[in-house]
């Protein structure tokens, strides 16, 4: 800029009672600190006078929070009984401080006790932690009657919505699937194989690996990867649509949002889940048969006899069985969570991560209770 | 206010013969503007002509092919980065949509250009910005409130806050009266015309309303063809010849207002 900068300041003239105080230089936002700390200084270097004129005609430039100061100070001076005139003000500059002065300063909120925030927080989280699972409850209601009226009336089916969900879900996810159930397989084979060798029983982790990827391995790692992939998906597909409005559009238009976004969506991973668990379950035997050849020196035809003779059909259909109930865990999840997306970009983040945490945070409670089930029924 | 620019200074903005396109079409072709200091000034042209595109080429947001745009009287594209970075704090912009970021309240929202270019105490902070809050007209309860929270005409001045968070001398406001309704939208421009006073903002204005460009615009500029085709003040511009023109401030909405 081409005038000179000053950096602004103010000078005290004492004439008996009465104290002209000259202010100058650049009272702007430029100096931000440097003008409070002068309005801290100002009222202690005055000391006791009856009347203080504030003269700015010096000023050089002033914006709002110079004039903030200056209407703060002269406020200030007011309440210790100091008489406060404000003199040679640009017309200009008049007019800022005017705009300024009617408003009154922000309240500060009363200090709270820390202990009763932390109870209320404790409260609110178990009253939500209640409504969380009334509120899953009656939204698979809502579901399984939209399923219902789908069935009754197939031709208002959105069959193409679910034949694109299949494909992100199914289609598009069997790769990263096939090859972490593969991993996962050549890992427990390993493990297995290196601690039942101290024991002469090798050929045992036939056994092992079978029924633990075909009964709980592959279907967990299956609905996790889910839950991430797809889960985390629905819950930000759905969010962003209620924070643009579009949910209500869709409400007055007379569709249901249930029909159209979330029946197709959890139909789609009701079918997919089996198709990804089955083919995690091969991949996952494919990776320890590999591993047992390789590491274990278990030739492939043992391999293979030997899982003929320990896997019944009962090992096989007991992950299958579990598939469509993760997919309705994992699914209802993400939508209910989608659904409560409010306005701000940051509740969608927030939504998303609780749709994936509460996700695979239920397949593992559910899991457990089919193990129980499926104990107490010798299956 | 004079005191902020030098009175004897030639235009704030001053925009040179500018062209801008995407890809096969060009949207501005040689066009010329003039924003002289302390004037607010109407900038108008049919939906799709290119009006945010040389609000948006000017703030930087968009690439140009040709030309030259100057502001403050330096070059642009021949300033440095870090006298770059100054001249952003002594220019607000006022989005469209308002732009608000969601996840912080008004008042953050409005502290939010403080925080990263002002060394100020933060009680000083969220005083000043409860200050603008009232200044754009917004009750002092609107500073703890979220964008999600407020009405189309609140995020207007909310917006419109935030522009003047760092007291700029240039203000960038677009289409600042759309979607509001009549009254709204006469307050609105009542308060453009009050804080320009209040404060000495040169005022930029993209605008379709015609009452914000009879009320509150000291001059109006008229894109069409993709340049300039008439500045001037609304006497001017009612006399121009220009086909355009001539179709907006003579066509029957115009006409009733004029006479209003």
């Amino acid at each position: 800029m081409p005038q000179t900068i000053a950096s602004p300041g103010f000078e005290i003239r004492r004439d008996g009672e009465r104290a002209v105080i000259a202010l100058a230089g650049e009272w702007t936002l430029d100096h931000g600190r440097r003008l409070e700390r002068l309005a801290e200084q100002m009222p202690i270097s005055l000391g006791e006078v009856r009347r203080a004129v504030l003269d700015i005609g010096e000023i050089q430039r002033l914006d709002t929070l110079g004039a903030r100061v200056i209407d703060q100070l002269s406020h200030e001076l007011g309440s210790e009984g100091v008489r406060v005139e404000v003199t040679h003000a640009r017309r200009e500059h008049a007019t800022l401080l005017d705009a300024v002065r009617t408003r009154t300063a922000v309240v500060d909120r009363p200090p709270r006790s820390r202990l009763i925030d932390m109870l209320a927080d404790i409260g609110r989280t178990v009253v939500l932690a209640w409504h969380d699972l009334v509120r899953g409850v009656s939204f698979i209601g809502e579901v399984v009657v939209a399923i219902g009226r789908a069935l009754i009336r197939p031709q208002r089916f959105r069959w193409a919505s679910l034949i694109n969900q299949l494909e992100q879900i199914a289609f598009r996810g069997a790769p990263i699937i096939i090859l972490i159930t593969f991993l996962v397989g050549c890992i427990v084979a390993q493990q297995g194989i290196f601690q039942l060798r101290r024991f002469g029983a090798t050929a045992f982790v036939v056994d092992l690996v079978g029924i633990i990827t075909l009964r709980e391995l592959a279907l967990l790692l299956c609905a996790i990867m889910i839950a991430g992939r797809s889960g985390s998906a629905f819950t930000a597909e759905i969010g962003s649509m209620k924070m643009r409005e579009e949910i209500d559009a869709l409400r007055v238009m007379g569709l249901n949002p249930v029909d159209v976004l979330v029946v197709p969506r959890i139909l789609a991973l009701i079918i997919a889940m089996p198709i990804l668990t089955f083919l995690g379950s091969m991949a996952g035997l494919f990776g320890a048969g590999l591993t047992a050849w390789l590491y274990g020196g278990i030739a492939p035809e043992t391999f293979v006899s030997r899982l003929q003779s320990v896997i019944t059909y009962k090992h096989f259909s007991v992950g299958l069985i579990k598939a469509p109930f993760m997919a309705i865990v994992i699914g209802a999840i993400a939508c209910i969570e989608g659904l409560e997306v409010k306005g701000s970009a940051e509740s969608l983040g927030q939504q998303v991560t609780a749709s994936v945490v509460k996700a695979i945070f239920m397949v593992i409670v559910v899991d457990g209770l089919f193990a129980m089930f499926f104990a107490s029924i010798r299956f | 206010m004079p005191d902020r620019t030098p009175p004897s200074a030639g235009p704030i903005i001053a925009v040179r013969d500018l062209v801008v396109g995407f890809g096969e079409k060009i949207i501005l072709d040689g066009l010329s503007l003039d924003v002289m200091p302390g004037e607010i000034l109407g900038f108008v042209g049919g939906s799709g002509t290119g009006k945010s595109v040389l609000t948006r080429t000017i703030l930087g947001l968009i690439e140009k092919r040709a030309g030259r745009i100057s502001v403050f009287g330096q070059d642009l594209d021949t300033m440095p980065e870090a006298e770059r970075r100054k001249l952003e704090k002594r220019w607000g912009v006022m989005f469209q949509h308002g732009a608000l970021f969601s996840s912080l309240t008004v008042a953050q929202n409005i502290q939010v250009p403080m925080r990263e270019y002002l060394d100020l105490s933060p009680a000083m902070m969220s005083d000043l910005a409860a200050l603008k809050i009232q200044m754009v007209g917004l009750k002092s309860d609107a500073g703890e409130k979220y964008p999600s929270e407020l009405s189309g005409g609140m995020i207007k001045r909310a917006a419109l806050a935030r522009a003047l968070a760092l007291d700029p001398e240039i203000v960038f406001l677009d289409e600042p009266t759309s979607g509001l309704d009549p009254i709204g939208a006469a307050e609105f421009d009542s308060l453009i015309r009050t804080l320009q006073q209040t404060l000495g903002l040169t005022v930029f204005m993209v605008t379709h309303d015609l009452d914000s460009l009879a009320s509150a615009c000291d001059r109006i500029a008229a894109l069409a063809d993709r340049k300039v085709v008439a500045v001037g003040t609304l006497a001017e511009m009612v006399a121009s010849p220009h086909p355009w023109v001539k179709s907006y401030f003579r066509g029957e909405r115009a006409l009733a207002r004029l006479k209003g």
